[in-house]
């Protein structure tokens, strides 16, 4: 409450109190420069946030961009039946699932190890550099990245392959083998974003109070202990509120990244959930726009069940939660 | 009578001494983090090297961490590569006017969300959040934006992304907490209304918002192709990132802008050494400034984090 919410109050003391009586609408009136400010935006997000959501229903009809939305039949799960029955189905959700596994695997750990060992060390040049090091690589596009990677692992000109040779090994194909791409991925993943998500542990290690260090050191423990039982605890919260963020885009494994670094040898391991939906939509030939909008529906409402369940559980287990 | 005051020797230092254990512990961290250090440069480097070293030496495989010979070729080719400069144009007006529309829409929406005593204020929070949860789905949102008119239209890039509700959040949890309430109270006891205290008051101190959010914005609107991938097919309308993939993934090389390539093979490895020298150039502008704005991204991070 401000002076001007207690003065126009006393003001109001005499007006009916309704549930959204006339102070509400005094108040309301009152400010009616913010909702101003606040117009455009949310504009913004009626248009293109919230109305692609009326417009997903296009997932029960069989849309015909002549008929528009409303015109076009309905069809009601006729297309997530055809989803569901395709012979890419097992193979594209498989694949989706497995990736988002294993870059949790290795994306969660890593950053919150990362921070860690930094915080170990005092301040000084050695520390600065391998931070502002480890933070460079997440600004590089993804475009850049796969770039990066394809020039590293290139069979003839690649450092890996000239590596293997000079071992007198074989050199491996690795772009073109379906095996190697879910490796490629998740590593290529944690080089080029590790040391910027640990900027959110290193912030939290930050705060962590020097007493309980002392504490600690009196006590007896050495440093593998301190970190055990004073600063993995401070972490916990933070990363159970990102794990959580995490789980709920299991099924959401990039468009931008695995679209690059995918070709025909690799196919079979390298479609997603999101390259499949661009492939039937918007780069077929004759695009299918209703089907595509079934696998993208699929995809977000399993995704919103995901996000829902593992608030749950880590409320249950951890005390944590979003909500 | 003499006492004997027993004196107790007290150490001189007042460090704590690591105990072995520890030192082995911060020994192996600190070689292991080296190797870490070494692993985040070597691919950099490689293709800093690749790109100027003489090609047969690339293809033949010498090329493994420092530049072998020494030829600027692929940097001339890209010099007079047209595409190139065309997509650099168009990603600098993408970067330009798409940031800037992406900050005045957030701190416009921020600021009015950050105020505690607004009617609704839960209501339109939860409006806003909610999309982080759930969204239409790539198909409805394209049919919107084709239905709109923007195919093939520059402002296809910035409207549809115009708020990261992520950067909302973040703004809205730094107005609160810098901008009191007593401090709008002042303003409008001074006879401010609303514009004029976000005007005269809010505005000046929001210097590091602003900071954080233009950082934000601008690296993901130079960074983007997906929208420019499913939106834009005019060539003249297409930012640096498409030009990057035509050439560095899809393979299509406009050869008329290389010189000197008479055999296949001299062109193999010119390409080779192109697609390195361009991954230099592209990143080039973005790695020459992260050290200047690097700290404001960490700031930017720690607001987020530790208030949100």
């Amino acid at each position: 409450m401000t002076i001007a919410d207690v003065k126009s109050d006393i003001q109001q003391k005499d007006k009916p109190i309704g549930r959204f009586g006339s102070r509400t609408w005094s108040r309301i009136r009152r400010d009616w420069q913010l909702y101003l400010l606040l117009a455009l935006p949310l504009a913004w997000l009626l248009l293109f946030q919230y109305y692609p959501m009326y417009g997903a229903q296009i997932a029960f009809r069989d849309y015909k961009p002549g008929l528009g939305i409303l015109e076009s039949p309905w069809v009601g799960l006729k297309n997530f039946e055809q989803f569901f029955n395709s012979y890419l189905f097992s193979r594209v959700i498989l694949n989706t699932l497995w990736l988002s596994f294993y870059s949790l695997a290795v994306g969660f750990p890593l950053p919150i190890l990362f921070a860690l060992a930094i915080t170990q060390l005092t301040g000084g040049l050695y520390k600065r550099s391998i931070q502002m090091v480890s933070y460079a690589p997440n600004f590089i596009s993804t475009v850049v990245m796969v770039g990066i990677i394809l020039q590293f692992l290139d069979i003839r000109t690649g450092p890996i392959n000239i590596l293997l040779k000079a071992l007198g090994l074989d050199t491996i194909n690795f772009i073109g083998l379906a095996d190697w791409f879910p490796s490629i991925y998740v590593w290529s993943g944690a080089w080029q974003f590790t040391g910027f998500s640990a900027i959110i542990y290193i912030a939290v290690l930050s705060t962590v109070d020097p007493t309980l260090h002392e504490a600690a050191v009196m006590d007896g423990a050495n440093r593998l202990q301190r970190i055990w039982y004073v600063d993995i605890p401070a972490l916990l919260p933070t990363a159970m509120t990102l794990l959580i963020l995490n789980m709920g885009q299991i099924l959401n494994v990039g468009f931008e990244k695995t679209f690059l670094l995918q070709n025909t040898l690799n196919q079979s391991a390298s479609e997603v959930i999101s390259t499949y939906v661009y492939k039937v939509s918007l780069a077929a030939g004759i695009a299918s726009y209703s089907y595509g909008a079934a696998i993208g529906l699929f995809n977000s409402i399993i995704g919103f069940i995901l996000l829902f369940l593992a608030n749950q559980i880590s409320k249950k287990i951890t005390g944590n939660s979003l909500w | 009578m003499a006492f004997k005051i027993h004196a107790i020797p007290v150490r001189p230092s007042n460090r704590i001494r690591e105990s072995s254990v520890d030192r082995i512990f911060m020994g192996a961290l600190y070689i292991g983090l080296g190797l870490v250090l070494l692993g985040l440069l070597y691919p950099m480097i490689y293709v800093v090297s690749a790109s100027i070293s003489d090609p047969s030496a690339v293809m033949s495989g010498e090329v493994v961490l420092w530049p072998v010979g020494f030829n600027l070729n692929a940097y001339e080719t890209i010099m007079n590569y047209e595409q190139i400069w065309v997509g650099f144009a168009n990603s600098i007006y993408y970067t330009v006017f798409g940031t800037l529309v992406n900050v005045v829409m957030t701190i416009l929406a921020g600021f009015a969300l950050s105020r505690m005593n607004l009617v609704g204020r839960n209501f339109f929070m939860f409006l806003f959040a909610f999309t982080l949860l759930f969204n239409g789905g790539l198909v409805p949102t394209y049919l919107l934006v084709h239905d709109l008119g923007l195919i093939d239209n520059r402002m296809a890039l910035i409207l549809p992304q115009a708020i990261s509700v992520f950067n909302l959040l973040i703004t809205v949890t730094y107005f609160r907490t810098s901008i009191p309430e007593e401090l709008m109270d002042a303003a409008r006891l001074d006879g401010c209304d609303d514009f004029q205290s976000l005007m005269k008051v809010v505005l000046p101190l929001s210097a590091p918002i602003i900071a954080v959010l233009t950082l934000f914005y601008a690296v993901g609107n130079w960074n983007q192709y997906f929208s420019a991938l499913i939106y834009i097919s005019d060539p003249d309308l297409q930012p640096l990132q498409i030009i990057l993939r035509t050439i560095l993934i899809q393979n299509q090389v406009d050869l008329s802008t290389m010189m000197d390539v008479n055999s296949y093979a001299a062109r193999v490895s010119m390409i080779v050494l192109l697609k390195n020298a361009l991954i230099v150039v592209a990143s080039v502008p973005v790695l020459i400034l992260y050290p200047f704005v690097q700290k404001y991204f960490v700031k930017g991070i720690m607001i987020g984090a530790i208030k949100g």
